[in-house]
């Protein structure tokens, strides 16, 4: 392995280096160039793995001011802010004066009994957003090892990790009285890594076993699901902020900043400050706590160059657009080619753990390939919501499902629908007011992942106001695909592309694309049994990603598949208009696309219409015989 | 002083600056004036040459100078001597003892919100550097500028007077010039008006301004905590000249609004740091009253010498030797005696119109002083003039690493609510939308088109296929009729808004277009009828957590006051909730009475409104009512009800088809095409709504007066009614809304003819009796077509005379009588006919039910 570059270990001396060559040189133009510098050393090949990730490397095993990576879901965003973006240190004794850049830093710099000059004319105020970020929502664990596993980054604990080192501890350091009495030149000769190489460090160490466990208590960190983990990250963005949007999953690329000066500070100290500080005590408490937390719980990140990611996948390249596009053709060719095959596969395997229903199975694949492609005015489409009707309750049948599920898409989140969840849990993201966040909510959740929603917890009983806005709110997540956050004062339209499966004895009372009801092919008593014994294939990762490519394909309809469509339309309604409604055209076109690109074909043939009007029709006789056999029941 | 930017003010530093750093030119000499232009953004960090207290004590303590709280010995203070030419008058709003006739005798008040620039000294904009030797004093044609800006105080001053005294703006519309002589000079009328009301604040429209001294304005914004000060001395001479004998509690202060840099915050960025600006958005929070210090009075324990200390920005400097018996660290702060004013936060938030979609919204500090404190509360939209600051946030006063972030605030100027009008009622149409001239033309061009109305329609839920009449029915509804009061005839306001009910089968996407309405005007609300209840409709009163006051939060319907209100599954509403609807819907209005707060609050608020047959599907053999199952008084309420059916025919199947796949695979572009078409639509529909209110032509009247007899000749021969005034108020709703689509000021007879067509069919849909095919407008208003009611009569006669037939039995069993009945008539006779039938003899006092016998009374 190669050692770790210095680009890695030391981003802000390449900063720094190409700032100051602006300064003697005409060329201003620096900020463009270091971010072009990193995006290029990016680019090389694997250079992207040898920086260490956030999301499986504990926060204390990383070095402060190192270039790290973080996999992470925009959660809230919060005020811009102004900063220096270039200073002017002066030391009193000497009269030497230097400018320095703040771009990249939380913290001015300064060397040893130096004074950042306010009053310098050369300051240049800049501006810079800052979001948010938590690790992807329902990120399944066969993701983050697989990321974790290809990671190249060489992590070592720091040397001050060696217990021999001095020991004084960061409250003491930071309190005001004691620093009156320190002699200027013990505390400001390392300001820099002194703090971090060894009250930071010393202070992590003692948290960050605990950190994980008792965090939670005194800080929330906001993840929208219960029970997530992670870091927990304040990405500071310095251009183009305007083109990320709220929920957006990014692999950001930035510069660990942890800093203990960013905390919110001591209480008491505050108190005495605010009275010299009037704009100190605006602040509320709370909007502190979430606005500076402690650096060592959610440590700051300074963006040089972010990535969408379209999907989360780790065994799909995850750059097939920009660069090599002849390894990305062949990498998609071999899989479309692969596609008819492996799809076999995932269908008897559905099929096993579906009871033997095929036909719930087939279902199954196109729901979990579909996607929200696109919105007509306020009409998403591609959407395919699946209602599983007829589980069996009994041998945990929904809890198995989900489990294989989890195993087979990169984020998802099992939601029991039981009268308690409904009523008690936060669905919808609320904006606090007092704290100035958003506090998330189960559905403020990534793109394409998968919600399983087990009805068959549900009991007859009484659902309170929150229990009805939350059975509103996914209805609406259903019907059209947003959610609608609340601020209190009004409320906020953002549009998702989430895919729910809803598992339901009967049919659900939420509204559903398509319902399938199950049809068990193994009679009750042997359930049990047959449930323990559905093998878990070793091809796994082939059909994860399947999955992941099916849903990223283009795809098209030729006129003359248009016109044959068209006419199998008015045939169909000819006979009975009853039977066909629009509703039934467009559930069709869905299922013929999400048919279509399951067989790896980008366009509709006509083979796979009538397929997928065969299985439509399969289907709702279906539905229609189970309709009346209910009807006769009582 | 090598320093080619010093200023003249530099010759007098020598006696503090230590001659021996030559390098301290950087940081302390003097900003040149270029300072301003070149970097406005840390002008507030920097220290203004020493702080004003130090100014007003003797010279000769120098001492006190370096007991500044400022953490940073570095700073070396500049000292303009208070005996120099330079420091020609200060723009300072505290005159005490300013020798200025007329303004003495009344108090200055404090400006916290302008910050502590009170004795910044003016420097010579022209003096060339090298001669900044003391000599260039005497020479002429320099202009005094006041330090870091290029205002000169006495042209400011000399300007703004000249403004006040001619300023005037005939065609102002503005509800607060109300009752002023628009051809006199405005501000003078206002100077009478302070004077007459003793309420000495003046505000002043920085577009007013603009129009007036192009140059005064630029100043104005740019350097607005110099510049306004320059104004209140120059309203306050101008003023006591005027009205010397005017008591005021203190003087007049001058309140800039409308800065035509109106921003959003999004746009903020560092270049408007200090700067004038207008921001918009919505009220969050408010904290409680802030007392803030403004003036500290200090007391020698030793001695009882005591002395007063002005803040400076935000600190105060603590004396630490006493003057009057030189003892150190002797003065102590007494509270009571100290000077505070009132200060208060407040949270603005984006207004959600202005945000762009799938980001949160941005926050921002206000700090409102003194008499602003309070005048906003938590969800009020307002408009804020104040000045924009940025301040370093200090870590540790004594750590020399900070953090290198600035806390930004706004300090309020002036708030204007922009709701407020809300409460005036009628001219609130004249919401202040701007539209650029270009969008005019646009707008204007599309309009004089001859096919804009179906243009419009067409660009109206484009994914949703056909039904043309609807969609054109919602345009009009999105226009809206012309308002009228005739509150002096004693019928108070003519509703404006039309209402529009759909029913039809499901999945006829009726949900589709009130999502896609709701999403398109601004003011919409939906929901749905399951889950809404008459509280969440209307308003209730609940008790605010933390003042324990009652506060009236308002429902659906009141936030839609002037939008369109979206209720979905009208029919699984309650009736309970529904009757809140019937006031609404022809009123505007919403009483309430609760918790002891009686109110009305205005709802002027379209309805559109969805439902679904009762039976799942649409049954063609029963009539609107018997579908849907509404009472008739909230029907007759609804202008047009169309219904929603699958038409059942090749062709059209064939056209449904091939939208709904285009649908599914078009193009990026053309989806582009279309989201302009909504922006467009968006406005268009918005500049009608605010600039366009039709009247009826004199044809228009007489071609409306022709279709309500018209309509209801149709009837009368049958002995129906098939028109009620109702209906000819919708007609002309109708009629106005066309016209307004057209842009056109005046109705004429071809919105009169597309009114009557959209009604009638409209009517051919909802009001068609299944019975006789024909047109029954009773249907709607009485629930019941007029040849059921004959029917029922006529069935309640053969009953009668069948009891009377059978003689003198005073009991007959139910089931027998109904089997009689049936035998005896021709035509089928269902069980409920038979029980109406009974109900209407029962009504005649002729005999009552009980159980399932029958018993004729008397």
């Amino acid at each position: 392995m190669p050692s770790t570059p210095d680009w890695i270990n030391e981003p802000l001396a390449v900063v720094q280096g190409l700032f100051a060559s602006s300064q003697n040189g005409p060329s201003s133009e620096w900020e463009a160039k270091a971010v072009e510098f990193f995006k290029d050393r990016l680019k090389e090949k694997d250079a992207h793995t040898w920086v260490p990730s956030l999301n499986d490397v504990p926060l204390h095993y990383l070095k402060p001011n190192s270039l790290v990576k973080f996999r992470c879901l925009i959660q809230d965003m919060f005020d811009p802010e102004f900063y220096m973006g270039v200073y002017e240190t002066a030391d009193p004794a000497t009269k030497t004066k230097e400018l320095r850049c703040g771009k990249y830093r939380d913290v001015t710099e300064c060397g040893v009994r130096q004074q950042v000059d306010y009053n310098s004319r050369n300051t240049v105020t800049a501006e810079r957003q800052t979001f948010y970020c938590v690790p992807i929502p329902g990120e399944n664990a066969w993701v983050k090892d697989s990321y974790a596993g290809s990671s190249q980054a060489r992590v070592v604990p720091s040397t001050s990790y060696a217990p021999s080192r001095q020991k004084r501890s960061y409250e003491e350091d930071d309190e005001g009285d004691d620093m009156d009495t320190q002699p200027q030149k013990q505390r400001e000769p390392h300001s820099g890594q002194y703090q971090h190489g060894n009250g930071d460090c010393k202070r992590l160490e003692t948290e960050a076993p605990s950190s994980q466990v008792g965090s939670a208590s005194h800080l929330d960190l906001n993840f929208p699901l219960p029970g997530e983990k992670g870091p927990s990250c304040l990405v500071k963005v310095y251009e183009d902020w305007d083109s990320f949007k709220l929920n957006d999953t990014l692999e950001v690329y930035g510069i660990l900043s942890v800093s203990p000066a960013l905390s919110a500070l001591a209480d008491e100290k505050d108190a005495s400050s605010s009275f010299l500080d009037p704009s100190e005590s605006m602040e509320t408490a709370e909007e502190q706590r979430v606005h500076s937390p402690p650096a060592s719980l959610v440590p700051r990140l300074h963006m040089l160059y972010a990535k969408m990611l379209r999907h989360n996948n780790p065994l799909l390249p995850s750059v097939p657009l920009e660069d090599n596009s002849a390894c990305k053709e062949e990498l998609l060719s071999s899989t479309l080619r692969d596609m008819p095959s492996v799809r076999t596969e995932l269908l008897s395997f559905f099929t096993h753990v579906l009871l033997g229903d095929a036909l719930a199975a087939e279902y199954l694949i196109l729901h979990l390939i579909s996607t929200v492609y696109s919105r007509r005015d306020v009409l998403p489409l591609g959407k395919f919501t699946l209602n599983l009707s007829g589980c069996p309750t009994a041998a945990s049948f929904t809890e198995r499902l989900y489990r294989i599920i989890q195993q087979l898409v990169p984020s998802s989140f099992y939601l029991g629908m039981s009268l308690q969840n409904m009523n008690r849990m936060r669905l919808v993201p609320k904006k606090d007011y007092v704290a100035n966040r958003l506090v998330s909510g189960v559905l403020q959740l990534a793109s394409n992942t998968s919600l399983f929603l087990d009805e068959t917890q549900l009991e007859p009983g009484q659902l309170d106001p929150t229990g009805v806005s939350n059975v509103t709110a996914l209805g609406n997540l259903i019907s059209w695909q947003k959610v609608d956050y609340d601020f209190n004062y009004h409320q906020m339209e953002f549009s998702c592309s989430i895919n729910v499966l809803i598992a339901s004895e009967g049919r659900s009372l939420l509204p559903s694309d398509c319902q399938v009801h199950l049809q068990s092919q193994v009679p009750p008593p042997h359930m049990e049994d047959y449930m323990s014994s559905i093998p878990l294939t070793a091809q796994l990762n082939k059909l994860r990603l399947y999955l992941s490519v099916a849903r990223l394909l283009d795809y098209s309809i030729s006129d003359e598949v248009t016109k044959s469509v068209e006419d199998d339309f008015v045939d169909m309604r000819k006979d009975d208009p009853q039977s066909v409604s629009a509703d039934d055209l467009h559930r069709m076109l869905v299922v013929a696309r999400l048919l279509s690109l399951s067989l790896g074909q980008t366009s509709l043939s006509r083979d796979s219409w009538h397929r997928a009007k065969h299985m439509e029709e399969l289907r709702r006789s279906r539905v229609e015989q189970h309709k009346s056999v209910n009807g006769n029941e009582p | 002083m090598s320093s080619p930017a010093s200023t003249p003010g530099g010759r007098k530093r020598g006696r503090n600056t230590n001659p021996s750093t030559p390098r301290s030119e950087g940081p302390t000499s003097p900003p040149s004036q270029r300072r301003r232009g070149q970097d406005s953004s840390t002008g507030d960090l920097m220290p203004m040459p020493n702080s004003p207290a130090t100014d007003m004590l003797s010279p000769s303590a120098p001492q006190d100078t370096s007991l500044l709280s400022s953490p940073r010995p570095s700073v070396q203070p500049t000292e303009v001597d208070m005996s120099s030419p330079l420091m020609y008058g200060t723009p300072s709003s505290r005159v005490e003892g300013t020798p200025r006739s007329g303004v003495r005798g009344t108090p200055a008040r404090q400006r916290p919100d302008l910050g502590s620039v009170r004795k910044a000294p003016q420097v010579d904009l022209h003096s060339d550097p090298p001669r900044a030797d003391g000599a260039s004093d005497s020479n002429t044609g320099q202009r005094l500028v006041i330090w870091g800006t290029d205002v000169n105080v006495g042209t400011c001053k000399e300007k703004f007077q000249r403004f006040l005294q001619r300023f005037t703006d005939p065609t102002s519309t503005e509800d607060e010039n109300a009752g002023l002589d628009l051809n006199e000079p405005l501000y003078m009328q206002k100077l009478e008006e302070i004077s007459v009301v003793g309420d000495p604040v003046m505000n002043v429209n920085c577009l007013h301004v603009q129009s007036f001294d192009a140059e005064l304005y630029r100043q104005l914004v740019s350097y607005p905590q110099e510049v306004i000060p320059t104004f209140d001395m120059a309203v306050n001479e101008l003023f006591f000249e005027r009205f010397p004998d005017s008591i005021l509690e203190y003087q007049i202060q001058v309140r800039p609004y409308n800065a035509l840099k109106t921003k959003n915050m999004r746009n903020l960025n560092p270049e408007d740091i200090d700067q004038l600006i207008t921001i918009s958005g919505m009220v969050i929070r408010t904290s409680q009253l802030i007392p803030e210090m403004q003036e500290a009075f200090f007391q020698c324990q030793v001695c009882a010498y005591s002395t007063r200390v002005e803040v400076d920005r935000g600190r105060i400097a603590e004396p630490a030797v006493c003057r009057n018996c030189n003892t150190t660290h002797s003065l102590a702060l007494v509270h009571n005696r100290s000077a505070f004013s009132d200060k208060q936060m407040v949270k603005i938030q984006e207004s959600p119109e202005d945000m762009p979609a799938g980001q949160t919204p941005h926050t921002t500090i206000v700090y409102a002083h003194n008499d602003l404190v309070d005048k906003v509360q938590p969800g009020d939209r307002v408009n804020i003039t104040g000045i924009y600051r940025a301040v370093p946030m200090r870590v540790n006063p004594l750590q020399s690493n900070v953090k290198s972030v600035y806390k930004t605030h706004i300090d309020a100027i002036h708030f204007r609510k922009t709701d407020q009008k809300r409460l005036h009622g009628l001219d609130e149409e004249a919401e202040q939308r701007l539209f650029t001239e270009d969008r005019v033309t646009t707008l204007k061009e599309l309009a004089a088109k001859p096919d804009v109305y179906e243009r419009l329609s067409s660009a109206l839920a484009p994914s949703i296929y056909e039904h043309e009449d609807i969609k054109k029915g919602i345009l009009l509804q999105l226009f809206g009729g012309t308002r009228k009061d005739f509150s002096q005839t004693g019928r108070g306001h003519f509703r404006a808004e039309v209402n529009i009910l759909l029913c039809g089968d499901p999945g006829t996407s009726k949900s589709q277009l009130l999502q896609y309405v709701y999403n398109l005007v601004p003011r919409g609300q939906y929901t749905s009828g399951k889950g809404s209840s008459a509280v969440g409709l209307t308003a209730y009163v609940m008790k605010d957590p933390e003042t324990r006051q009652l506060v009236l939060q308002t429902g659906a319907l009141v936030l839609s006051d002037n939008g369109i209100c979206c209720i979905d599954e009208f029919d699984k509403m309650s009736d309970n909730t529904r009757s809140v609807l019937h006031e609404v819907m022809e009123q505007q209005t919403l009483s309430i009475a609760k918790a002891g707060i009686i109110c009305q609050l205005n709802a002027r608020t379209a309805v559109l409104a969805a439902a679904n047959p009762v039976e799942s599907q649409w049954n063609p053999k029963k009539t609107t009512i018997e579908n849907i199952q509404l009472p008739h008084t909230l029907l007759s309420r609804f202008d047009l009800i169309f219904l929603m059916l699958d038409p059942q025919d090749e062709a059209y199947d064939r056209r449904l088809a091939h939208h709904l796949v285009s649908l599914y695979y078009q193009s990026e572009e053309q989806m582009e095409e279309e989201f302009l078409d909504m922006a467009v639509l968006k406005d268009y529909i918005a500049y009608a709504r605010t600039y366009i209110s039709p009247r009826l032509s004199e044809e228009a009247s007489q071609a409306l007066i022709e279709a309500y007899v018209d309509m209801r000749k149709i009837g009368s021969g049958r002995g129906m009614v098939s028109a009620y005034p109702r209906q000819l108020e919708s007609l002309i709703r109708l009629a106005e809304a066309h016209a307004k689509v057209r842009f056109s000021e005046k109705v004429e007879t071809i919105d009169v003819e597309e009114a009557k067509r959209l009604h009638r069919e409209a009517l051919k849909q909802s009001a068609t009796d299944p019975r006789t095919g024909f047109v029954d407008i009773s249907i709607l208003t009485t629930g019941m077509s007029a040849t059921a009611r004959k029917r029922k009569e006529e069935v309640a006669q053969a009953l009668k005379k069948l009891i009377q037939a059978k003689g003198k039995t005073p009991a007959m069993k139910y089931q027998q009588l109904l089997d009689d009945l049936r035998g005896q008539s021709e035509t089928a006779i269902t069980k409920e006919l038979f029980d109406e039938a009974l109900r209407a003899l029962a009504d005649e006092d002729y005999l009552t039910v009980t159980g399932k016998t029958v018993r004729l009374l008397a």
